[in-house]
């Protein structure tokens, strides 16, 4: 299967990429890990005119903690995540992620900007994103501005990124002590989109009551969808059996799953429903130092 | 069709040049213009790993990854495995262990076996079964492969 043919850019810096996204208006795209992108490409269901490859940026790859969030470069691979000390130590919720995003050849060009910026509901990032309450940095003409991710998915495929504009960072609030969280992701196999996926990250008091919740679905919906219902029923409760599974009714209610290859909608519901509970309950023991 | 551009590229150690229209696949490009045919392009719907080739070490997807993008990058195909006729320990070891049937997949494996053992020389059979996975067997059930695998991290001891 053969792309449309496109004129190909490859700029050295953001501020030549975004000039190049505003001289070609709509009929550009990016290419950042293009493992989302290209196969879309190839049985042309995407026939971008012009291809800006942000891959010689190096200053978009980076992961780094500063000024009380974890900041993630928009060009960052999959296998970077995986290979960072301070994800696995700090954050094993993103890992927990990037592990699941398809195989490892696909992880060693796939980007998290792209994994987000491509607004594909069955990826695995934006889920985790929106129980972490991530923002997103657009840098465009303008400047820069910053995004909270529950505003960033508008429809499939679609987010609220102007076609001026590039997904430079992702940045995750550094969650205080007492904090955990967990992505759970069921697959037909290895390296499939998920059937399901569940992520969740909790924060507990002293006194093991919840005071911080979030929860976000995979391939469940149009978009990735924030369990917001669900994890305000966790404030102020303690993480016992009968609450998480009670979020859990309330998280699967609130999927809007289709039936498709992956199994009927009704399965799939059952399956958030599962999900959630063992996400809720993995947040809460690593929250609790109990698990790492 | 879209303006030609020329692309430079180390493959398996030797500079290589070629003008190619950006929508050019990599996999196309070292089968059609390189000649080099132990590539193969499989499903096509990056999913089975028959076209993985070692982009500056790294396994990759060569039929998910345009020619143009590895401008000045290098490159090892599974032709540039073996050194100056002598097997790697890998090809030894998918000789041994009968690592092998249609052959299809093998190179595939070979490179993501050879990156993975660069990274990690002794994996358990866990680590080398997701190593692999994103390279996909009909024949063989893996079993073998594993064990092909494991020769050769035994061998490079």
């Amino acid at each position: 299967m053969i792309p449309q043919s496109f004129e190909y850019f490859r700029p050295q810096s953001v501020r030549e990429a975004i000039t190049l996204l505003e001289q070609h208006g709509s009929g550009a795209k990016i290419l950042s890990g293009g493992q989302s992108l290209i196969p879309m490409m190839k049985l042309r269901i995407a026939r971008p005119e012009y291809l800006v490859d942000i891959n010689r940026i190096p200053e978009l790859r980076y992961i780094r903690e500063e000024n009380g969030y974890l900041k993630i470069g928009g060009l960052t691979r999959e296998s970077d995540l995986e290979s960072s000390e301070l994800i696995k130590s700090k954050y094993p919720i993103i890992l927990d992620t990037a592990v699941m995003i398809a195989d490892p050849q696909v992880r060693n060009m796939a980007t998290v900007g792209g994994n987000l910026a491509h607004g594909d509901p069955a990826n695995d990032h934006p889920a985790t994103m929106l129980a972490l309450r991530a923002e997103v940095i657009a840098s465009g003409p303008g400047g820069q501005r910053v995004i909270p991710i529950k505003d960033f998915f508008v429809s499939l495929f679609t987010t609220v990124l102007e076609h001026n504009e590039i997904l430079t960072e992702i940045r995750i609030p550094t969650p205080p002590a007492r904090s955990g969280g967990a992505y759970c992701k069921l697959e037909r196999k290895v390296g499939d989109f998920a059937t399901v996926g569940v992520a969740a990250q909790v924060t507990l008091e002293a006194s093991g009551i919840c005071s911080y919740a979030g929860i976000g679905l995979t391939n469940v919906g149009p978009t990735p969808l924030d369990g917001q219902r669900a994890s305000d029923f966790l404030k102020g409760k303690s993480l016992d059996e009968m609450s998480i599974k009670q979020a859990a009714r309330i998280a699967a209610e609130d999927a809007q799953p289709s039936s498709d290859l992956r199994g009927p909608a009704s399965y799939k519901t059952s399956m958030v429903r599962e999900l959630t509970i063992r996400a809720l309950v993995l947040a809460r023991e690593r929250a609790s130092g109990r698990v790492s | 069709m879209a303006k030609k551009t020329v692309v430079r590229v180390k493959v398996n150690g030797t500079s290589r040049e070629a003008e190619v229209e950006p929508r050019l696949l990599l996999v196309h490009f070292i089968r059609d213009i390189l000649g080099l045919t132990g590539t193969h392009v499989g499903c096509d719907t990056t999913n089975c790993g028959a076209c993985t080739v070692l982009l500056n070490g790294k396994p990759v997807k060569s039929c998910t990854v345009f020619t143009v993008q590895v401008d000045d990058q290098e490159i090892r195909t599974i032709e540039g495995v073996a050194d100056n006729g002598k097997l790697h320990p890998l090809q030894e070891g998918f000789r041994e262990e009968h690592g092998l049937q249609c052959g299809f997949c093998t190179p595939g494996m070979i490179l993501t076996a050879k990156a993975l053992l660069e990274r990690n020389p002794h994996p358990t059979e866990q680590e080398i079964r997701w190593g692999i996975s994103g390279n996909l067997c009909r024949c063989t059930g893996y079993q073998n492969i594993i064990k092909a695998v494991q020769y050769a991290a035994n061998k490079k001891a």
